[in-house]
Order: structure tokens, then C-alpha cells, then sequence
């Protein structure tokens, strides 16, 4: 949604600045896996504020509903049931995008102004840009965009920018029961997650910490972990998570260098016609049997 | 045809043979422009030739499936002719004189030159990596089945062929302007015998001798 257009950091497809005169605070959601229940009122909250309908599913087994993130279902609680040193663990994890810093998404966007970076730390997609090619599916690190079936559009969460953008939170924050989801400026978040990760450590998680991988520049949603050097524990949250060393050469290397060989191929072309001139064999006809 | 039977101009490519050329060359020019748009955005602007940028995307692989067929009928017709020789290795070695004109310093080309042998098996190795590339990243249709990392894979390397490919046709297009002669033969059909023997001495003696019209 075009709503902040003066704080505008990154757009895709774009080589000359956005309009930035406007300068905002950075945020973050902060959700700390240690204090959820998995109630899923956030999943709702999501669907209510947005306007949204996942489709009733079928039950596979676990209390995961939908089994993945869809163009109706911007965010999903993962459910991972892992056994330690003779404990069941049920470590459920808030999914969604992560407003990466360094967005990989925007990076690989091909579509100018499809997928916007706001000053705040929001990334966000403009779905009226977007062409459906799905080129950010590749970019993401964290396999969050979903095309939809119904217009072929990119959709994912907005950390809420229509809200955040007139001082209110995130529809999730304000749904959580438990306060494991809280939103503010992205230092606050970070202060609140040390006092969080100094209480489990007393409490014996030795490995508590909190994840804001700085292989994406930090991400505007993080998570408190009770086992952050196993990120993976929680449904294959990747460790240290960059933009595909693929997709840098793609957009980071090929993009300006095959472009500039195109052209100086084509320069090269109409200055040898200047220079050396075209080969006409009616030149020298006299000199060949007819 | 009057100018094919016209006694200084010889034959070079049959009617099917340039409509199969030329069918080939419109896609291609379709797909190199609506490719580009989505490859930098400075050419973002060619999606005004294509119906605005959803069309663009939505129309360039299908007209890849195109040009790949048309392709393939090329291909089968005139793979024979582009076989390596040793005077091929030895043109090649002399490219600056094929650039500065002094073809008298060549080895005697036949009906193809190294260079144009170079491109054709260029395309045969690009243009089917295309086609597989780009029906892996193809939305929203294919791409759905295929794991993210083979479709970053993919979408890497259907554009560097595509990158190969505009490279190497951007030559083949300017090589026909500079080598004076040359557009007739794929448009009349025909080319003069003053361009078949400086050119393609070769396959000019060819068919000299026993009438060889391939
Ligand atoms: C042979 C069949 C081909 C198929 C099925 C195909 C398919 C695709 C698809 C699905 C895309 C993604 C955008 C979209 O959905 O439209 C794409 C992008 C592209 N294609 Fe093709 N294509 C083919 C041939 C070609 C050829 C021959 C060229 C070169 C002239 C080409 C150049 C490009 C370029 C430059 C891009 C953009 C890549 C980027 O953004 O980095 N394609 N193609
Ligand atoms: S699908 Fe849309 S948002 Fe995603 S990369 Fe393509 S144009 Fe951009
Ligand atoms: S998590 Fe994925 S979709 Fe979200 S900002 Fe990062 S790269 Fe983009």
C-alpha cells in the first residue's frame, strides 16, 4: 500500500533514489518463542485485519493449519515437536517475512516499485506493480512470498504499514494473549529480547539468544529463541541466513556487466562499419570468373 | 523465379528455408526485447512493445516454445554444413584479418564460415537451455514444482544464455549488414557469384562443378 510515500528507502527495479525526504524511525515485532501457546490468535488477527479467508483444510496430523504460508495466509505457527535429553519440547514458531534489512525479494525484483523498502524497516509489496514473474520467491531467503492463484500477484505480510503508519501496532501484536509478540522501535525490541534472554538463561536455557541474522543486514522481525545456535529446531529456520550466493551473481554481477557487454557489442559493431567499412565482393568482381 | 534462374545470381536458401529462417529471427528479436525488459531496468521500457509489463511476462515463454520449434527445423536442415574443419581452426586464428576485410589471407571458407559454424553450435547449446530453463522458472504453470534452489539455478542460467545468445546475434545481424550482399540471400534467396567466390570460394567450386544448389 502507497501510504508512506516520502520515506521510501530501496524500491526494485529502481536506479535513481526514491522519494526518502522523510525520515522514520526503525521498527521491529519482537516474538518470543518462549512465551507462546500457539493459540494462533495472531493467525486470525492476520486474516480479520487484512481482509482475508484461508480455505478450510484438512488435518494432517498436527496442529499446524494451513500446512504452509499461502497468498491468504501471511503468517503461520509452526509446530515442531523435538525430544532432548529425554524432554519433549513443543517449539512453536510465528512465520512470516522478516523485513529483512537487505531484502533479497527487492533485490531480485524485476518490476520497478513492485516491492518497496520504507525507512521505518517495512518491506512491502505493491501488488498493483507487480507483473506475477515470481522472480522474489527466489530472492527471499526464508520462502515467504506466495503468488496467488486468483490474479498471479506476489502477496505477503505488510508488518501491518497501513497501521504502523498512523502509530498504531501490528494486528498480531495486538491479538497476542501472552505478550510474546511486542512491536516498537527496533532498539527497544532488542533491549526487551536481552532482559527476555538474561531471565532464560537463569532458568537454565544456557542458549537462549535472539535471532536478527545479520547475514540479511538484521531483520525487522525477531524472534527470542531458547535454543539460538539450533535455529533449525523450529521448522528450519535457517542459521545464517544471505541472499543465495546465486542470486548475487544473477542481480549482483551478470545484471550490470552482461548489460554493458550488450551494448559496447552492438558500439562495437557500428565503429567497425565507420572505420574498416562494410566487404563488398562487386568491388573486385573483374577479379573472379562470372 | 526470374532472379533465380537470372545467369549471375545463385541460389542459396530455398523459400521454406527463409520463412523458417525469418520465423526464427521474429521470435528471437520478441524474445530478446521482452527478456531484457525483466533483465535491467534501464529496458523495463520494452514492455510498451509487448502490452505493458504483465503481458510481457506473460507472453515471452510461449513465444520461446515457438521460436525453440522453429529452431529445431533449422537446425536439422543445416547441421551438416556446420561441421568443424581444420580450415576452420585456422580462419578462426586469423580473425583480424576477417575483421580488417583482408579475406584474401583466409583459408578458403565453404558454404559456412567458422564464425557462423561457432554461433550455430552456440545455439545449439543455448537455445534447448533456454527452452529447459525457462520452463522451470515458467509461472504459473511450472515453476510451482520445482525446488526454490534449482529455479535460482535456472533463472541464472537461462540468463546468461540469453545474455550468449543477444551477444552472438547481435554479430550475426551486424556481419550480414557488413558483409555487403549478404541480406539478399536470406530475403531473395539468392547472392551474386562475385559474392559466393569471395566469400565462400568453397562452396562457390562446388557448385561450379556439379550444380550443388545446398
Ligand atoms: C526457449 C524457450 C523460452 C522459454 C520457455 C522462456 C521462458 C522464460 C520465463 C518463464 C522467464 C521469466 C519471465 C516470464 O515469466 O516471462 C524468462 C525470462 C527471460 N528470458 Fe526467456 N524463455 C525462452 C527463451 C528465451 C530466449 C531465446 C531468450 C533470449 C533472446 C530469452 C531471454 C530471457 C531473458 C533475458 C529473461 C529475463 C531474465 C532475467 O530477468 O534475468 N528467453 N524466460
Ligand atoms: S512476482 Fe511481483 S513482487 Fe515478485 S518479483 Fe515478480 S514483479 Fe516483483
Ligand atoms: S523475508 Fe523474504 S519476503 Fe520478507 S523481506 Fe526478507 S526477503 Fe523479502
Amino acid at each position: 500500500m502507497s501510504l508512506q510515500s516520502l520515506d521510501i528507502t530501496r524500491r526494485s527495479a529502481t536506479t535513481t533514489p526514491p522519494p526518502q525526504q522523510r525520515q522514520q524511525q526503525e521498527v521491529a515485532k519482537l516474538i518470543d518463542v518462549t512465551k507462546c501457546i500457539g493459540c494462533k490468535a495472531c493467525q486470525s488477527a492476520c486474516q480479520e485485519w487484512n481482509d482475508l479467508r484461508e480455505e478450510v483444510g484438512i488435518n494432517e496430523g498436527s496442529y499446524q493449519n494451513p500446512h504452509d504460508l499461502t497468498e491468504n495466509s501471511w503468517t503461520l505457527m509452526r509446530f515442531a515437536e523435538h525430544e532432548q535429553n529425554g524432554t519433549l519440547e513443543w517449539l512453536i514458531r510465528k512465520d512470516g517475512c522478516m523485513h529483512c534489512a537487505d531484502p533479497g525479494c527487492l533485490k531480485a525484483c524485476p518490476s520497478p516499485g513492485a516491492i518497496i523498502q520504507y525507512s521505518n524497516g517495512i518491506v512491502d509489496f505493491q501488488e498493483e506493480h507487480c507483473i506475477g514473474c515470481g522472480y522474489c520467491v527466489a530472492g527471499c531467503p526464508f520462502d515467504v512470498p506466495r503468488i496467488s492463484k486468483k490474479d498471479s500477484k506476489a502477496y505477503k505480510c505488510t508488518l501491518c504499514s497501513d497501521r504502523v503508519s498512523v502509530g498504531l501496532e501490528p494486528a498480531c501484536i495486538k491479538a497476542c494473549p501472552t505478550q510474546a509478540l511486542v512491536f516498537g522501535s527496533k532498539e527497544d525490541m532488542i533491549d526487551h529480547a536481552n532482559d527476555r534472554i538474561a531471565d532464560l538463561k537463569e532458568r537454565g536455557f544456557d542458549q537462549a539468544g535472539l535471532y536478527d541474522p545479520a547475514g540479511v543486514g538484521g531483520t525487522h522481525v525477531m524472534y527470542v529463541l531458547h535454543h539460538a545456535d539450533q535455529p533449525q529446531l523450529y521448522n528450519d529456520l535457517p542459521k545464517e541466513p544471505t541472499i543465495s550466493p546465486t542470486v548475487g551473481l544473477w542481480k549482483g554481477v551478470l545484471k550490470p556487466l552482461a548489460t554493458a557487454a550488450m551494448l559496447f557489442t552492438a558500439l562495437a559493431g557500428f565503429f567497425h562499419y565507420v572505420t574498416i567499412g562494410p566487404n563488398d565482393a562487386e568491388d573486385n568482381e573483374e577479379d573472379h570468373p562470372a | 523465379m526470374k532472379t533465380e534462374t537470372h545467369s549471375r545470381l545463385i541460389r542459396r536458401y530455398t523459400p521454406p528455408e527463409r520463412a523458417n529462417h525469418w520465423l526464427t529471427a521474429i521470435t528471437f528479436i520478441l524474445l530478446a526485447f521482452s527478456g531484457l525488459a525483466l533483465f535491467h531496468p534501464s529496458m523495463f521500457w520494452f514492455t510498451q512493445f509487448f502490452g505493458g509489463p504483465v503481458w510481457t511476462r506473460i507472453l515471452h515463454p510461449y513465444i520461446g516454445v515457438v521460436m525453440f520449434l522453429s529452431f529445431a527445423g533449422l537446425a536439422l536442415k543445416f547441421w551438416h554444413h556446420n561441421l568443424i574443419s581444420r580450415n576452420d581452426v585456422e580462419w578462426l586464428k586469423r580473425i583480424s584479418d576477417v575483421i580488417r576485410n583482408r579475406e584474401d589471407r583466409l583459408p578458403e571458407v565453404d558454404r559456412y564460415n567458422a564464425g557462423q559454424k561457432l554461433l550455430f553450435w552456440t545455439m545449439i547449446a543455448t537455445i534447448p537451455t533456454l527452452l529447459i530453463t525457462g520452463i522451470i522458472i515458467w509461472r504459473p504453470w511450472f515453476a510451482g514444482y520445482f525446488p526454490i534452489d534449482l529455479i535460482r539455478i535456472a533463472v541464472l542460467l537461462h540468463a546468461v544464455c540469453a545474455f550468449v545468445m543477444i551477444s552472438g546475434i547481435i554479430v550475426h545481424i551486424y556481419a550480414a549488414i557488413w558483409i555487403r550482399g549478404t541480406v539478399g540471400a536470406m530475403v531473395r534467396g539468392t547472392v551474386s557469384r562475385a559474392w559466393a567466390s569471395k566469400h565462400h570460394p568453397g562452396w562457390y567450386k562446388r557448385i561450379l562443378q556439379d550444380g550443388d544448389k545446398s
